[in-house]
């Protein structure tokens, strides 16, 4: 799960990683009496998902109740990368020397933990220059290693243990929340040397959930991703008109890309697990009627060891239970094709024999018909 | 590394066969595991035990013995080989006691073990000098000889080339594509869609590279990590010259995003396809846009075939 800024904040509160006084709010309202306790100037900075949000102009100096006034709601109305605000940041300002780059990263290739730091911070990651770059086994950061990496980035006297300290706190974070990355970028290096976490950024691995439940209350799940879940679906809504399901990530990822290189636009990635029955497929067509922008259905599923007939008989059952009107244009690989084209004769699934097939009906179905 | 021809197949007897490895499933009495077990047996695996804690002294499908643990199974049958089919939370512990048990080969079937406990495994793997394929793989084969996973047998031909793959349905998909086009396949071995992989796609070409009947090889990579960026350089690197085709799978996907395998994630711009694509490319490794593109490209590198 991909922690807002906020929530990565209060976790690092949680292990005493210091961070600028502030408070997150969901309307203007509450945000106005937080305005009054934190005093001006402050910041308000918008939350979603995304990076790049000082660019774009979702980070914003207030400084006095008018402007808060004029540019609470701006923020708060702003579309980022295709992202909406999730909350509000109202946090105080920190007067710095200079911004440093620091975070504990998960090496999947070494199958290791990496240290970056950088004393060149506040930028993106791929932008940071001079990085240092450590290998931490499990995650475990030693003294003397952190102590090595804050003198190669070049701090000094107090700096250096209050850069001690910052790392091994994020280490024990890393390692206690099972996260894959824990970023805090830019760290600011104070007027007295110290050192506070300007900006949070924590993705831990969502197979750990189950043996974190007190971070239950991060997961930014739609009500339909959060029900495609419990059937062991994973849904990605996306902002397009055609519905993509299938079995297997790769399988769809792969259909996803295809359509949108013939132009489509797909409205959601539905991946219903490597195997497919009646039920499955039922579902998933009972949470795509929930998507109101869907215009048709494209769905590529290879049963390798499941019957197409089996896959068919959903598609009528949704039909004949009034659940989709929308047109499908499927390609069903397995056993028994021929008999699930004639079952689906009369009804508007169209079935393919590939799926560029079903691809190009797809992309000129939803053309003709707006 | 081991080398995982004999572990797969052993030596070839006197009149030129390779021999039946006995394979030990772990969770072989539950729905998956049972429906896989008799899948793998009617290939032509030898079953040669199960384990299921409690179950010891049954038979599975009235001919397979059911243990307590891997221990008594390995006993039993000397087998080097074990598939897990375990929930993904009692994972961590089933493949130390595989390990523990002296198995050179686990096959992880399960899919959301948390990266922690496939890190644990994979340090006890290396101390004891064994393979581990996934979690979250469709498994690993040799068609025609041995079938250990959960992939259906159709797609699959016996042949020459190797297909490395992260996603199960696409090398079922891809690997149909190229025994339709003639191009049946000398091993086929999935390294699941985990951010943490048992077997890397470069450990993968390792094991398969120097297989002298090898004719050519297909990687099947989707966004997320970058082992298939490693396994370019080392390709160039080690100046390999057979024929190898690639797919990537999520070009269009959105960042930050996971797309249905826990690995398939594209953070910045670590993981991206376009890196990968442009990384393959240096490698002069053709890259297919459409599943279907790959069996072409192969031919084409190929040249005639025969």
């Amino acid at each position: 799960m991909r922690l807002l800024e906020f929530q990565a904040k209060e976790l690092f509160g949680q292990y005493g990683i210091k961070t600028p006084k502030g408070k997150y709010s969901k309307n203007i309202d509450e945000a106005r009496s937080h305005a009054a306790e934190l005093g001006y100037p402050f910041v308000i900075k918008f939350q979603a998902p995304v990076g790049g949000r000082g660019k774009a102009g979702g980070i914003q100096v207030v400084k006095n109740q008018d402007e808060f006034e004029l540019k609470y709601p701006q923020v708060a109305g702003m579309t980022i990368k295709g992202e909406k605000a999730r909350a509000i940041l109202l946090e105080k300002m920190a007067e710095y020397q200079k911004e440093l780059y620091l975070s504990l990263f998960l090496n999947r290739s070494k199958r290791c933990y990496t240290i970056i730091a950088s004393g060149e911070g506040g930028v993106e990651i791929e932008s940071v220059k001079n990085q240092t770059i450590r290998e931490v086994g499990l995650g475990d950061v030693t003294p003397q290693v952190a102590e090595e990496v804050a003198k190669s980035i070049g701090l000094s006297g107090n700096s250096v243990s209050d850069f001690v300290d910052m790392l091994q706190r994020l280490s024990k974070l890393t390692i206690e929340k099972e996260a894959e990355l824990a970023e805090i970028n830019p760290v600011a290096l104070l007027k007295d040397g110290s050192l506070l976490a300007l900006d949070g950024k924590v993705i831990t691995d969502d197979n750990s959930n189950f043996r974190h439940p007190d971070m239950d209350k991060y997961q930014e799940k739609t009500e339909l991703e959060e029900r495609a879940e419990k059937s062991g679906f994973t849904l990605v809504e996306l902002e397009g008109n055609i519905a993509v399901v299938g079995n297997g990530a790769g399988l769809v990822m792969s259909t996803l890309d295809m359509l949108i290189d013939n132009g489509g636009k797909a409205a959601c990635f539905l991946d219903v697990g490597g195997g497919a029955t009646t039920e499955s497929v039922y579902e998933a067509l009972t949470l795509i009627s929930k998507m109101k922008k869907v215009k048709a259905i494209l769905v590529n599923l290879y049963g390798g060891i499941v019957k197409t007939t089996t896959v068919a008989s959903a598609f009528i059952k949704a039909y004949d239970d009034k659940l989709i009107d929308l047109p499908v244009y499927a390609r069903l690989m397995g056993a028994e094709s021929e008999k699930s084209k004639e079952m689906l004769k009369n009804t508007k699934t169209k079935m393919f024999d590939s799926v560029e097939e079903a691809i190009s009906g797809v992309v000129l179905g939803v053309s003709k018909h707006g | 590394m081991a080398d995982i021809y004999e572990i797969l197949r052993g030596t070839k007897d006197s009149s030129g066969n390779y021999q039946k490895m006995p394979v030990i499933v772990q969770g072989i009495t539950g729905t998956f595991g049972s429906l896989h077990a008799k899948m793998m047996m009617e290939y032509g695996t030898n079953i040669a035990a199960g384990v299921t804690p409690g179950k010891g002294g049954q038979k599975f499908e009235d001919c397979v013995p059911i243990y307590n643990s891997v221990k008594e199974a390995v006993d039993a049958t000397g087998a080097k080989i074990s598939i897990v089919f375990v929930p993904a939370k009692f994972f961590l512990g089933a493949a130390k006691e595989a390990l523990d048990a002296g198995i050179k080969l686990l096959v992880a079937i399960p899919e959301h073990v948390p990266i922690r406990d496939t890190m644990q495994v994979l340090e006890m793997a290396k101390q004891k000098d064994a393979i581990v394929i996934g979690p979250n793989t469709p498994g690993i084969m040799i068609p025609g000889l041995i079938k250990i996973g959960i992939m259906p047998a159709s797609p699959f031909k016996p042949g020459n080339i190797a297909v490395l793959s992260k996603s199960g349905t696409l090398l079922y998909e891809i690997s149909n594509a190229l025994s339709r086009a003639g191009y049946g396949q000398s091993i086929t071995v999935g390294i699941g869609g985990d951010p943490v992989n048992g077997t890397r796609l470069i450990d993968a070409f390792e094991m398969i590279k120097d297989d002298p009947d090898l004719k050519g090889i297909v990687v099947v990579g989707e966004i997320g990590g970058d082992s298939e960026e490693i396994l370019a350089q080392h390709i160039i690197d080690t100046n390999f010259k057979k024929p190898i085709v690639a797919y990537i799978a999520g070009r269009n996907a959105p960042k930050e995003k996971r797309m249905g395998h826990a690995g398939a994630i594209v953070m910045g711009t670590y993981g991206s396809a376009e890196s990968k694509v442009a990384m393959f490319n240096k490698a002069n490794i053709p890259v297919g846009k459409r599943p279907n593109e790959v069996a072409m490209f192969l031919s084409g590198k190929m040249g005639s075939k025969d």
